[in-house]
């Protein structure tokens, strides 16, 4: 057989490509602590497992070639087909590497959870007791990322900076549909997912501009869903920080509202202002204010539900086929809507809280249907 | 003419024809070219005067050979299909650099990708294997045909009927823009409200229906039909692998049409399972797909290794090495596969100890395929290999399936899957074991029992050829996705910033283009084959000097497969019955009774297309129709009294008398 040769030299390439250091492997070469603790994970599991992988791949080739039919010289055992010994070897020796790997599995996974806190900065420093992290909000729009500094008042468009070494705290929601937040020089990804929040905790440790994109497919303008991510020094991320806020325009709900319509290739943008509690509304669904936000829907579920008057609070609900992204022309079906509504409230009624007793909605009416905090709202129209 | 809108809409739902891709160029050679191809086959069957003999012992067949015959004629137009789109995808990923856009736009490029996971699932890997199941099951556990004839029939034109209902997208409307799996919120009707995903549910709940039925029928055979003396543990291990993945479909497809019916229901009635809003959730049905997802893999890959084993134990002329751990590792297989489904979505933010028990449980896989791979190893230690086309499939499934399989494991370990998930390495990974697994193992089988099926050999110069191409062409087409994975390069994009990257597509996309060629030696192999068949024929039966029971009958099998039911003392047992000095018996045959053709099963999914197409397309009279005269040719056929028929002792005789003659002319 002439076949070992090739096969043998090309496993070798393909064991040896992930070393080369010509084509910029940022998984294996990331600039975070989180990411280089991933990509050690990588080789570790993949040195234990070779145990395994060459003795098998070599004596598969090693035996295809040894007991070929014109080799008269090799032995013929045509009955021979049970060893105990052999069985338990093979059996044991996947399972020694497992047992050893599964130990590593579990201990890594509590460890790097992207939920959990971080607790050093690289292999030699611990976090110090007194830094403040970072907080980020992020945003999956569609087909950009917007993130928001709480804690600077600032937001940006396809573009984020973090200091060295701080430790960064990411809330991540999205506006519609699934999408992946991940920035493989940092740390792993982590899904960005409409209502709902998701967490990660990472900190870069070396200056410079990476890649940071979505991961998960989301539709036309998925491709050019990327930003650059910045790692600067403390005293470049002041700069950049008040770069923001020097030049950078107002994020209020009105211009969110405007943003999250689906746009593709959007240049990066700068938000000096950011409205209070507009992450919290984009996490609730809430932004725009005839909705009802989540939290509050909770709220009534965890008090019991509302019983046959939700029928009145559909609309209030509705989130996605309000701004779905028809190209057949059709707006929302007011499916629910038109059925349910009872006598004397059509949709959109503006009566949509019967003042009942047995009704649970009107302890909630201070702040039903407002979408959270409505101080920046000019209009104050509340329900349509 | 038609000028009330409200005709045209009852009439055409939201067809229209705007929904006719004419500005799409490459629709419309690809139409023309599937049309002039379609007339030419009709006229050819025109003219042989086939049509009478094509309806009468094929479209209406039960006979689960020739039934496991049209399945893999699918499974083969349908790759040319999926491979198509592959070679697309491909050339787009190869040239999209630097601002230059491709030839694909998005809403071209994301309908291919969407096809092309979809065909080669279910309609490429699915009815191969189920093809080679239904041929080869029968024949060795020694039983006349599969428990419930009409229901095979049945399931394989549903599977047809869900491939033409995907087909249909290609040239009416537009296919699903998803990803192959259709995550909402994506592909709820706000995010798609297109007919793509439309297309999307009822081509998988046609088939579905199929494959699950299908699933029945084999499980039923197998406890059921097995010959006298074939007890469980003296099963040829294909029919066990088979026999585990049958549960398995049956276990796990009932998942996915629920899941999918939850998807129409939030598509068609306003329902909130999977929307953003009104309490629903999307995670519930990424959690539920992928409880039907991942038990499919090993659907696919299972009866894949029955067939290296089989395979690696005729060749090598020796018994397979450690079949009771052989069995019993598929069993564990089989059970495992359903309980780490959850590391298909380790960063969708599951807690620590979730995430770390479905990777610990997916690791173990490992432990079981392991031992698998070393059983096939320690059969060729001290065989006699001789070097086949289907070995040398198998030979190079074992190196590069072992592979797929270190890069799998890494995927397991969850902080490992956090930066390797969704990016090119997942697509090599996958793309690893399932050509390195089940292409590689289907192509083995085909080599391996062509010639029972059709009584001669298959070239086997076109078949190394096709063997080379394909897998050399696959080391270069996934090897640099690996790489590009770790570069850091995800996957469904269809273009790219970044230059340095551009190198490593080229080189894939030569390797799509070597996997071409090697597809086309495939066509070139059962070309030369037919044409040179008295040359590669096969009078005895057993041409490979086989070990189980299919080859204890004529090549190809009568219709009654064998004229009196063998007697079993052995797995192993045709080889069995050789070393004992086994005779045919050539006389005191009887009649034999057969179940008869019936054309509901073809009828009932040609039905199924027509209500498929009213629900994609809204035009809610054809659908209802459709979905009443199925219920009425369902019903109708249980008054088929006419089901059975008995082939005379003569017919018997004569038939077996012929082999006697042909099998003393050998010798």
């Amino acid at each position: 057989m002439s076949m070992h040769p090739k096969i043998v030299g090309r496993l070798f390439a393909f064991l040896v490509l992930p070393l080369l250091s010509g084509c910029n492997m940022v998984v294996m070469s990331p600039s975070g602590d989180i990411a280089r603790q991933q990509a050690d994970l990588i080789l570790v599991s993949t040195a234990l497992m070779l145990i395994i992988i060459v003795p098998v791949i070599f004596l598969t080739l090693f035996f295809a070639w040894k007991y070929r039919q014109s080799n008269t010289e090799a032995p013929y055992d045509p009955e021979w087909s049970h060893s105990t010994r052999l069985e338990v070897v093979i059996w044991s020796a996947p399972l020694a590497i497992i047992i050893a790997l599964g130990a590593i599995t579990w201990m890594s996974t509590h460890k790097l959870d992207p939920y959990r806190p971080l607790d050093r900065i690289d292999a030699e420093r611990p976090v110090a007791a007194d830094v403040k992290p970072l907080t980020v909000e992020v945003v999956a729009l569609d087909w950009k990322w917007l993130f928001i500094y709480p804690d600077y008042g600032i937001a940006s468009l396809n573009e984020m900076a973090a200091p060295l070494d701080v430790p960064i705290n990411f809330k991540i929601t999205a506006s519609s549909v699934m999408n992946s937040f991940y920035i493989p020089a940092l740390a792993g990804q982590i899904y960005a997912m409409a209502g709902m929040e998701t967490k990660l905790h990472a900190v870069i440790n070396r200056t410079g501009e990476y890649e940071g994109f979505s991961a998960n497919f989301s539709g036309s303008g998925f491709s050019h869903m990327r930003f650059k991510f910045h790692g600067l020094d403390p005293a470049g991320f002041d700069a950049w920080v008040a770069s923001v806020r020097q030049k950078g325009s107002s994020l209020t709900r009105a211009a969110y509202q405007e943003l999250e319509l689906p746009s593709e290739k959007e240049p990066v943008r700068h938000y000096s202002t950011v409205d209070s509690g507009l992450y919290d509304a984009i996490l609730n669904m809430c932004v725009d204010p005839s909705k009802m936000c989540m939290k509050e829907m909770a709220m009534i579920d965890a008090r019991g539900g509302g019983g046959l008057d939700s029928a009145n609070i559909v609309f209030q609900l509705t989130y996605d086929r309000e701004r779905n992204w028809g190209s057949i022309g059709r707006q929302s079906r007011p499916f629910l809507l038109a059925q349910c509504t009872p006598e004397g409230a059509g949709p959109g009624g503006s009566e949509v809280l019967p003042p009942q007793s047995r009704s649970p909605f009107p302890s909630f009416g201070p702040s039903y249907g407002k979408g959270g905090d409505l101080s920046q709202v000019s209009s104050g129209t509340v329900l349509r | 003419m038609f000028s009330n809108p409200d005709l045209m809409k009852f009439i055409f739902g939201r067809l229209t024809l705007e929904s006719l891709p004419f500005h799409e160029p490459i629709l419309v050679v690809t139409f023309i070219g599937v049309m002039i191809g379609a007339i030419a086959v009709l006229g050819l069957i025109t003219y042989y005067r086939f049509w009478g003999p094509l309806w009468r012992d094929w479209i209406t067949s039960v006979d689960h050979k020739k039934i496991g015959i049209m399945y893999v004629i699918l499974a083969i137009i349908m790759l040319v299909r999926g491979f198509s789109d592959a070679i697309m995808m491909r050339i787009q990923q190869a040239i999209a650099f630097g601002g230059h856009e491709g030839y694909l736009p998005p809403h071209h490029y994301d309908q291919i990708f969407t096809a092309h996971g979809v065909i080669m699932i279910f309609f490429v890997a699915m009815p191969f294997v189920t093809g080679l199941m239904n041929f080869v099951v029968p024949l060795q556990i020694g039983a006349r045909d599969v428990a419930f004839p009409f229901l095979n029939n049945f399931s394989f034109w549903m599977t047809v009927a869900g491939a033409v209902i995907v087909m249909m997208s290609l040239f009416i409307g537009e296919f699903a823009k998803t990803g192959w799996l259709a995550y909402p919120p994506l592909s709820g009707i706000a995010y798609s409200p297109d007919v793509g995903v439309d297309y999307y549910i009822w081509g998988l709940q046609v088939a579905g229906i199929g494959t699950t039925l299908s699933g029945i029928n084999l499980i039923a055979t197998i406890v059921k039909m097995r010959a006298p003396g074939m007890t469980f543990m003296k099963m040829p291990i294909f029919t066990w692998t088979a026999l585990a993945t049958n549960i398995l479909i049956v276990a796990s497809f009932p998942v996915l049409t629920a899941v999918l019916a939850l998807l129409s229901l939030d598509r068609y009635l306003g329902m909130n399972f999977f929307t953003n809003d009104l309490g629903g959730n999307p995670m519930m049905y990424v959690n539920l797909i992928w409880i039907w997802g991942h038990p499919e893999v090993y659907i696919l890959v299972l009866p894949a290794f029955g067939i290296f084993s089989e395979v690696v134990s005729t060749f090598s002329s020796k018994r397979l090495f450690g079949y009771t751990s052989m069995v019993y590792a598929t069993c564990v297989i089989m059970i495992l596969s359903y309980i780490v489904w959850l590391h298909h979505f380790f960063t969708m933010g599951s807690g620590a100890s979730v995430n770390a028990f479905f990777g610990i449980t997916t690791m173990i896989i490992s432990i079981p395929t392991g031992a698998k791979l070393f059983n096939w190893l320690f059969t060729m230690y001290r065989g006699r290999i001789r070097y086949e086309v289907p070995m040398l499939w198998t030979v190079g499934f074992m190196v590069t399936f072992t592979i797929g399989g270190m890069t799998g494991v890494m995927l397991a370990i969850p902080p490992a899957d956090f930066v390797l998930h969704n990016s090119l390495f997942l697509i090599a990974h996958f793309h690893n074991v399932i050509i390195g697994g089940v292409v590689f193992g289907v192509f083995a089988g085909i080599n391996y029992w062509f010639p029972k099926a059709f009584g001669f050999k298959l070239d086997s110069f076109w078949g190394k050829v096709s063997f080379w191409f394909w897998q050399i062409g696959f080391f270069f087409a996934f090897m640099p996705l690996y790489v590009l994975g770790l570069m850091g390069v995800t996957r469904r994009m269809s273009q790219f910033d970044d230059p340095s990257l551009q190198i490593w597509f080229s080189i894939a996309a030569f390797g799509a283009g070597l996997i071409a060629l090697g597809i086309a030696a495939f066509f070139v192999q059962i070309f030369v084959s037919i044409r040179n068949r008295e040359a590669l024929r096969d009078l005895t039966g057993d041409p490979w000097d086989g070990r189980t029971l299919e080859w204890a009958t004529s090549s190809p099998p009568p219709e009654y497969n064998f004229a009196f039911t063998p007697i079993v003392h052995d797995h192993d047992s045709w080889y069995d019955m050789k070393k004992r000095g086994h005779t045919r018996p050539l006389g005191g045959f009887r009649p034999i009774h057969m179940p008869r053709n019936t054309g509901a099963g073809f009828i009932l999914a040609m039905i199924a297309i027509g209500f498929a197409f009213g629900m994609i397309w809204h035009i809610w009279w054809l659908a209802i129709i459709s979905f009443v005269a199925m219920i009425a040719v369902a019903i109708g056929h249980t008054f088929n009294y006419n089901r059975d028929f008995y082939i005379p002792a003569e017919t018997v005789t004569a038939t077996e008398n012929a082999r006697t003659r042909l099998l003393a002319g050998q010798s």
